[in-house]
This record gives C-alpha cells, sequence and structure tokens, in this order.
C-alpha cells in the first residue's frame, strides 16, 4: 500500500460507503458565496452574493458570473480558483462544438460536459475533485430557457429555480413557496423573484449583490448598481407593507 | 485560377473574391463565398484547396471567438492576422499543412484604422494597401500602382475596385464573371453589390476584310 502508482487517488470509499473528499468538497459550496437561478418564460436570471471588495481593489476583477458563450452564462458557489479552470474548459468546448457541428452549443450539452469532467476528478489518479457547483443557464438553439446546475461529485439536474451556496437550503425553500408561473412571466417579475430570494439571506443594498440577465436571441446583461437598488428598494417597501399588514390583523 | 482582391484605404478595406468552385476544368458552383467572417470588425477572404480553406479559416474563426470569451475583448485587425500567420506556420511544418492563401482586412476601433494584411499557404505576411492572391495579381496590382490613393472615398475605392475587375475579365484567360465585395469600416462589414466582372469589358473586333479605318464593332460579352 502507498508504493504502488495505483493507489494514489484521494476518493476511495470509506468502509460505510462515503466518497470523503467528493463530501468535503461539497462542504466547500456550501462554505461559497449564495447564487441563485431563476427560469422565467422568456428569460434566465442568475444572481450572486458579491463579497464586499477591499478598499484599493478592483471591482472589474471580482466576477462570479461569466459567459461561457454568447447564449450560455454560469454562476457558481464554490472555489473560485477551481472554477476558473472549469470555465475555460467549458469555453473551449463551446467553440469546438460550433467548430464540428456548426451549431452552438444546448445547454444540457454543456451542463452533460461540465458534470463529466467534475466526475472524472472524482475517479482519477493524482486529482482531487472541483469544490464548486455551477448553476448555467441559458438558451437551447430552439429558443427555449434552460437552467441547470452541477454538483463537485458530477451530478447534473435541471431546474424552474435553486439556489447554491451558503444558505442554499434556506433560498430553495423561499424559492419553492414562491415560483408559480405567473411569478416569473416578465422579465421584471423574474429578476426581481431572484433578488428578493437572494435578499433572504444577504445583506441589503446592491452593492452586495451581481444579477445577470439572459434574453432570447440577445446578449447577457450585467444588471448595473443602481437597477439593483431599486429592485431592492422595491421588495423591501413591500416586505414593509407586509409586516404592516400581519401587524394590524393581529 | 482563384482570385482575392484587397485595398485599404484610410478609413475602410475593401475585399473582392471571385465567386467560382472548380474541380480541373468543370466549374461546380458559381455562387462560391470565399469570405469568412472572424469577428465583428475582421474579415478574412480565403482561396486555395477546397475544403483547406473551410476548415482553416472556421478554426481560425473558433480561436478568435474563443479569445473574446476568455477575455470579454476582440482580437485586433492585427493580433487576428498574425495569430493566423503562426498558425499556419505551425501548421505548415507538421504533417498536415493547409494550402490556402488568405487577405485578412479589418477595422481597428481602439487605434483608429483599417488594416489589410496579405498571409500566403508558406505562412508570410505583410501589411499593404493593396494586395491580390492568385492569377489576378498579375492584372490588378499596376492598375492600382497607377491608381491607388489612400485617401479615396469610397465611390472612388469601388470604382478602383471595378477598374481592376475589368482589367482581370479583358486580360486573363480564365473567365471569372462575378466578385463578391465586403466592405470593413468602423460600423463593422457590409456586404455591396456584387460585381459582374465580363459585364465591364466591351471587346473591339473589326470584321473581317472590312475597311481598316471603319468604327470596330462593339460586342458586349455579358
Amino acid at each position: 500500500m502507498g508504493t504502488s502508482r495505483y493507489d494514489r487517488a484521494i476518493t476511495v470509499f470509506s468502509p460505510d460507503g462515503h466518497l470523503f473528499q467528493v463530501e468535503y468538497a461539497q462542504e466547500a459550496v456550501k462554505k461559497g458565496s449564495t447564487a441563485v437561478g431563476v427560469r422565467g418564460l422568456e428569460c434566465v436570471v442568475l444572481g450572486v452574493e458579491k463579497k464586499s471588495v477591499a478598499k484599493l481593489q478592483e471591482e472589474r476583477t471580482v466576477r462570479k458570473i461569466c459567459l461561457l458563450d454568447d447564449h450560455v452564462v454560469m454562476a457558481f458557489a464554490g472555489l473560485t480558483a477551481d472554477a476558473r479552470i472549469l470555465i475555460d474548459r467549458a469555453r473551449i468546448e463551446c467553440q469546438s462544438h460550433r467548430l464540428n457541428v456548426e451549431d452552438p452549443v444546448t445547454l444540457e450539452y454543456i451542463t452533460r460536459h461540465i458534470a463529466e469532467l467534475k466526475q472524472r476528478y472524482t475517479q482519477s489518479n493524482g486529482r482531487r475533485p472541483f469544490g464548486i457547483s455551477c448553476l448555467i443557464g441559458g438558451f437551447d438553439l430552439d429558443g427555449t430557457p434552460r437552467l441547470y446546475q452541477t454538483e463537485p461529485s458530477g451530478t447534473y439536474h435541471e431546474w424552474k429555480a435553486n439556489a447554491t451556496g451558503r444558505n442554499a437550503k434556506t433560498v430553495r425553500e423561499f424559492l419553492e413557496k414562491y415560483y408559480t408561473t405567473e411569478e416569473v412571466n416578465t422579465e421584471q417579475k423574474t429578476i426581481k423573484l431572484a433578488i428578493r430570494a437572494l435578499l433572504e439571506v444577504v445583506q441589503s443594498g446592491g452593492k452586495n449583490l451581481e444579477i445577470a440577465i439572459m434574453r432570447k436571441g440577445q446578449v447577457m446583461q450585467m444588471l448595473d448598481v443602481d437597477t439593483i437598488d431599486k429592485y431592492v428598494k422595491e421588495v423591501e417597501k413591500e416586505k414593509e407593507e407586509e409586516a404592516e399588514k400581519k401587524k394590524q390583523k393581529k | 485560377m482563384e482570385c482575392l482582391i484587397g485595398i485599404r484605404f484610410n478609413d475602410y478595406v475593401l475585399l473582392a473574391a471571385d465567386t467560382v468552385d472548380a474541380r480541373s476544368i468543370v466549374v461546380m458552383n458559381h455562387d462560391e463565398e470565399k469570405f469568412c467572417k472572424v469577428s465583428d470588425q475582421v474579415m478574412m477572404a480565403v482561396c486555395g484547396e477546397a475544403g483547406h480553406t473551410d476548415n482553416f479559416s472556421e478554426y481560425i474563426q473558433k480561436n478568435v471567438k474563443l479569445y473574446k470569451m476568455r477575455y470579454t475583448y476582440e482580437l485586433s485587425p492585427q493580433a487576428t492576422a498574425h495569430f493566423t500567420r503562426r498558425t499556419m506556420a505551425e501548421y505548415l511544418r507538421s504533417s498536415t499543412p493547409y494550402n490556402c492563401n488568405l487577405i485578412v482586412g479589418g477595422y481597428d476601433n481602439v487605434g483608429n484604422k483599417a488594416e489589410l494584411f496579405f498571409i500566403d499557404y508558406l505562412a508570410s505576411i505583410s501589411e499593404l494597401p493593396y494586395c491580390a492572391h492568385g492569377y489576378g495579381g498579375y492584372f490588378v496590382l499596376s492598375t492600382m500602382d497607377a491608381h491607388y490613393k489612400p485617401d479615396l472615398p469610397l465611390e472612388e475605392g469601388i470604382k478602383l475596385l471595378k477598374l481592376c475587375i475589368q482589367e482581370i475579365g479583358k486580360r486573363f484567360l480564365v473567365n471569372l464573371p462575378l466578385y463578391k465585395v465586403k466592405l470593413i469600416n468602423k460600423d463593422g462589414i457590409q456586404d455591396l453589390p456584387t460585381i459582374q466582372g465580363a459585364d465591364l469589358v466591351k471587346y473591339q473586333v473589326r470584321p473581317i476584310g472590312g475597311d481598316a479605318s471603319a468604327a470596330p464593332m462593339e460586342i458586349g460579352r455579358a
């Protein structure tokens, strides 16, 4: 044991059937900043909690939402360094797919590709799993909006709305409570739902959020701080009114 | 037998390519597109071995796009041309070299100038005001030597291009009837109307045994 070249994999089963390294990677995700994705009728909205930028730091270089191709956007929670590698591999695959079959990737294709890469890193020598969970949003060639999630283990699922990272459970429960088809039938409502969900766990204020919106056949748009602030104020006002109503009932 | 022409003026570039796709002595297609849009500001005209042309230009196109996805900004026309040359040079020294010639034209939105590059299958590169690939070069370079001015406005530029194509139609053995034309300027890439090479030429033929002083008959070759 230990001297052979073939047992260097760190992801080996524990006697009770756990892959500890994969589970540790999932822990790293749980410590990462919260990310939310909501699929609307004709748009997909991704949002993440933005860690406060140091006073002298260039804000432009801190980004948790990035484009994989013109029609695919990704947000992640976990180790940013690992994400950089994964993002680069995904971008190469997007262009490679275009070169090979003259079509842009479908969302499921690129998600599967990323998940496959993650899975490989849980089963091969001298590697460790990726410590990130990805929310991948965008449009298929036929114009269908899609939202997928991948995890460090290499599993992937499609969602109507989901969250990952710190307090993901709270946010997901919020989304499960409030997501309805009517709630996301316009762009504004979809953005608002995503922001409302994030505000459950994130300190209020536009500068603490990063929101990206993807529209059919258009380039991805990052919302600026003022626009986000407007939504945040709106949400907070509604919350207050709600609280007021409850008080009156009592 | 193919012909690509590129002319760079102060604030725009014109690229023209014939539309003939020939195998041996047979023309397979009269409507071939020999351009490849590399990015919003860069266009490539490609000729050479069929298959190589598409394969190589699409490979460049996807890599330039990948660069944009990675770094959020696009390669300049000059950087694109040199990347293309470098890639060509690497393939030249591999077991699978590409046999195609290119003209890269683009507008640099940062430096605010139009640029034109001539690249051949041996991976040589030159930045030029005007150039041509194929036999057409034998005829058009002298025309442009005589008439080119860097500050010609667009209408005059198109006129110069027509003059070149007319020269090919008149002097070149092979018939290249149609030329597709692209304009690249600060607003991006635009299609210009196709130029009919043969239409521009009126041949002058004297009737056999006729009076030498009689006016020659004009025969259009459309």
